[in-house]
């Protein structure tokens, strides 16, 4: 075991910063030459103090935590500029110094708790492994070191949690055990990378909940990096925002949200969803044409365009007990081999009327989606689209219908939805092509250019492959092939859930602009009550597979009927206004 | 609307041969064993195509005065048995071993590729018949199956064709059935659907060309094990004939040569022939890199 490197000790007072950045400059060598991803850098951090590095995709957050912890990609280098950790210049410590700091008094939390954990060792020895990689305490003290670690760290009944395998924890769960991890040593400072994307609104606030106060507890340091303003100011004492490589504004999170300085603050400001904000005010200000105010709420016809009863999904269990484990152990077997996603909810969507259906994930809403998609058969119930019940018509059949082409989706992630060796026009042809009645290449052409001018994508983009798009390009494209064959009811899956809040403020209103004109029906799944309740008149709580409550949106953000609706509302990051 | 949401990622570059080009030349600066193995397959595929206008000497016409002499300058590889010309014989058998490889490894790249790619896509019996038929081939000792095809269909070149083909079956099948399994997930599977495609219209429109780059790789490094094959067949004396030369039978007929000190009668046919193997497993590291979209930065 190495003898930990002497720290300089700190003199007294808060003279020194514990991190201090000047003027750094990465740059990264890519094969269109070198690019500057983050161009003159100034920060400093003090002991005890949360500081937030906001920015968009490709700001260069990231990238400035990397360089000061030394594990940039093979292609990335310090260019310029000093950093320095208690007065220890971490540009030019040799690595073995670095090796011992990082865990020890750096420690880093990343956005996706399982990649970060070993998939084969029970989480309480890779606390341990940390533990003794750092010489904190000897093999015989580690095990009970462990465990008070996971009890730190409020997963209950750590004893027996600490035999368990990542993949039998949820992703909250893992979160949590990958903070323990990067705590055990008692690290000076924590940079915390996107630590709650991907998480729920209410373990997303659980999280961070603990985070903040363990960094109170032990008196650390800790950089948060987000692209959520309110998550930020939400959490930390100062926000450093980034734009480009470039810090633009840093101030108290108090002061960054009353008076923002810079322009691109006030942008992303203006673009993050919030209560008691429009759709339409989440553009930037005198951007654009001025658009026709939404028209009234289109009056909700007598007969509504779907209508859902009883709907049932059962998948079976997995990893029902084989005979074998049967006679292995005696513990009774759990009385049912399925598991009800989807269990008994009646709903219905009007013609022309955006419905949001909400909720955690696992709550069965994907699921939902994918059986009025007709992409699953379902267990029992009905699903009645405009007096016709599709869900007798097994999914398998449902595919060359006619039916198909009026119930479209949008897909939460619009890399993953597109053929990476399709061009954007081929893929908003193809439904054209298979169920649209259009002949003859240069109609199909024609069709996809006024479907490309509808969702605003500038026509000499549709002969690009999806990596040769950004994201808010991609959404676009996802969103032409959904409306090509004008259908009546379109599900949302999240869609803008992979992308920067002023991309989602352009999506969504977009969205809204294409329902006003083209009169489609909308199904909104997604988490987030503050986005949903932008685009849609009425909302769907789900919890379990159960609709909990339901009702217009305005309704359920001021006087929430059920508990479980109170606290996803309660968990959403509220900045201080 | 908001600019940055539609600028350009970045500027674009012509047409896509010209893109694969640059990219091409990206990967070999990168690396430069790739270039070097891209040069091998170029002088080897020259050698197949126009060899025999170029060689020297009649790689049959036998010359019993000038049996078995060394290298010299007017025999580079020296003489064989009969007086023949090595080196004109080892360029001209370069035509037919690379037929043999190439043939066989598009009919595995066919059978294969269809067959992993639906058993990966439908699962079920599909992919249960797919993998039995794939792991009864990987029982067999996969030379001894080839020689046991060859001895059982007869002795010809369409055979040993068919039977490289057939003990190549397993790998091309695993590694379609694998990629198969993944981009069935995958969420433009899922808008292929909605779109109203039919299932085969899936597995041919959408999975098969994304499953085709990694294919490609594997295409490139099982080509040196089907000449490796289709030599070692022949140096057994299945397949191909004496006297048409070819890199098998030439090592085997000079390997009772070499403990009288005729070493070259062997030695170049045999070089040769590691030669190409080694030039198509490198090949085959170059190509993962031209189409990994990762390296495409």
């Amino acid at each position: 075991m190495r003898a930990p490197t002497p720290i300089p000790e700190q003199d007294a007072g808060h003279a020194l910063p514990l991190l201090d950045i000047r003027d750094l400059t990465v740059e990264f060598a890519t094969r269109r030459g070198t690019v500057r991803a983050v161009r003159h850098v100034n920060f400093s951090l003090a002991k005890g103090e949360t500081l937030a590095i906001v920015g968009e995709s490709g700001s260069g957050k990231s990238v400035t935590s990397y360089a000061a912890m030394r594990i940039l990609d093979r292609a990335g280098r310090i260019a310029e500029g000093a950093v320095s950790f208690s007065g220890l210049d971490l540009r030019a410590a040799p690595e073995a110094t670095m090796r011992d700091l990082r865990g020890r008094e750096i420690s880093m939390i990343f956005q996706n708790p399982r990649a970060a954990l070993n998939p084969i060792r029970k989480i309480g020895k890779q606390i341990e492994d940390a533990l003794l990689q750092h010489a904190q305490v000897d093999r015989a003290a580690a095990a009970g070191k462990a465990v008070a670690m996971l009890e730190q760290v409020r997963i209950a009944r750590p004893r027996e949690r600490y035999h368990a395998y990542p993949f039998e924890l949820s992703g909250g769960m893992c979160q949590r055990v990958v903070i323990a991890l990067a705590l055990a040593c008692r690290p000076q400072l924590l940079i915390a990378d996107e630590p709650t994307t991907g998480l729920d609104v209410t373990t997303q606030k659980a999280v961070m909940d603990l985070l903040v106060e363990l960094t109170r507890e032990r008196g650390m340091s800790t950089i948060l990096i987000t692209h959520d303003l309110g998550l930020a100011a939400a959490y930390c004492d100062r926000v450093v925002v980034m734009e480009k490589g470039e810090v633009v504004e840093s101030a108290g999170s108090e002061t960054i949200f009353r008076h923002p300085e810079h322009p691109y603050t006030r942008k992303l400001m203006h673009a993050t969803p919030r209560p008691g904000v429009t759709l339409r005010a989440l553009l930037p200000e005198g951007s654009g044409e001025p658009r026709p105010a939404p028209a009234s709420a289109p009056d909700v016809d007598r007969q509504p365009l779907l209508t859902v009863e009883n709907l049932v999904k059962d998948y079976p269990r997995q990893g029902a007990r084989g005979a074998l484990s049967k006679l292995w152990r005696s513990e009774p077997v759990p009385e049912s081999d399925s598991f009800r996603a989807v269990d008994g909810i009646s709903f219905s969507i009007g013609r022309g009327e955006s419905v949001g259906l909400v909720g955690e994930s696992g709550c069965g809403k994907s699921t939902t989606s994918s059986l009025l998609m007709r992409l699953i058969d379902q267990t029992s119930g009905s699903i009645v689209f405009d007096g016709e019940n599709i869900g007798d018509i097994p999914a398998r059949r449902f595919a060359k219908m006619p039916l198909r082409r009026r119930i479209q989706m949008v897909f939460q992630d619009a890399t993953d939805s597109l053929n990476p060796r399709y061009t954007a026009a081929r893929a908003i042809a193809d439904p054209i092509l298979r169920l649209g009645n259009l002949s003859g290449r240069d109609a199909v052409r024609a069709r996809c250019e006024e479907l490309a001018g509808q969702v605003g994508l500038p026509l000499d983009l549709l002969d690009r492959f999806p990596h040769q798009l950004s994201g808010g390009q991609k959404a676009r494209v996802g969103i032409a092939r959904a409306i090509a064959l004008k259908p009546d009811l379109v599900i949302l899956d999240e869609p803008t859930a992979a992308l920067d809040v002023s991309v989602q403020a352009v999506v969504l209103n977009l969205l809204q602009d294409l329902k006003d004109s083209l009169g489609m029906s909308y199904l909104f799944v997604s988490h987030d009550l503050n986005v949903v309740r932008l685009l849609c008149d009425r909302v769907i709580v789900m919890q379990a597979g159960k609709i909990v409550e339901q009702g217009p949106s305005k309704r359920i953000m001021v006087s929430p009927a059920t508990d479980y609706t109170r606290e996803l509302l309660a968990a959403i990051p509220h900045p201080p206004l | 609307m908001s600019d940055s949401v539609l600028s350009a990622p970045a500027a674009q570059n012509g047409s896509p041969a010209v893109a694969l080009l640059r990219h091409a030349r990206y990967v070999v600066s990168e690396n430069p064993v790739t270039g070097l193995a891209f040069a091998l397959f170029l002088l080897i595929a020259l050698c197949a195509l126009i060899g025999p206008y170029l060689v020297p000497h009649d790689p049959l016409a036998s010359d019993t005065a000038a049996a078995l002499k060394p290298p010299s300058l007017a025999h580079w590889f020296g003489t064989d048995q009969l007086g023949r010309d090595i080196f004109s014989r080892v360029v001209v058998a370069t035509r037919l071993d690379f037929a043999i490889a190439l043939s066989s490894v598009a009919l595995v790249f066919a059978m294969g590729g269809l067959s992993g790619v639906a058993a990966g896509y439908f699962g079920g019996w599909t992919d249960r018949i797919v993998g039995r038929i794939s792991d009864t081939i990987m029982a067999f000792p996969l030379f001894v199956l080839a020689m046991g095809i060859v001895a059982a269909l007869g002795n010809t070149v369409t055979n040993i064709v068919i039977a490289t083909a057939i003990i190549n079956y397993p790998l091309y099948v695993r590694v379609a059935r694998a990629e198969a399994n993944v981009l069935r997930d995958c969420g433009f599977v899922q808008a292929a659907r909605l779109s109203g495609n039919g299932e085969f219209r899936i597995v041919l429109t959408h999975i098969l060309p994304n499953v085709m780059p990694i294919m490609m790789v594997q295409i490139s490094l099982t080509m040196g094990y089907a000449i490796l094959n289709a030599a070692g067949l022949s140096f057994i004396g299945l397949g191909v004939r004496p006297p048409t030369p070819e890199w098998g039978i030439m090592v085997a007929e000079g390997a009772g040569n070499i403990i009288s000190g005729e070493w070259w009668i062997a030695l170049f046919p045999g070089a040769t022939l590691m030669l190409a193997v080694f030039c198509f497993n490198l090949l085959g590291d170059g190509l993962r890199d031209l189409v990994d979209p990762r390296r495409r930065t």
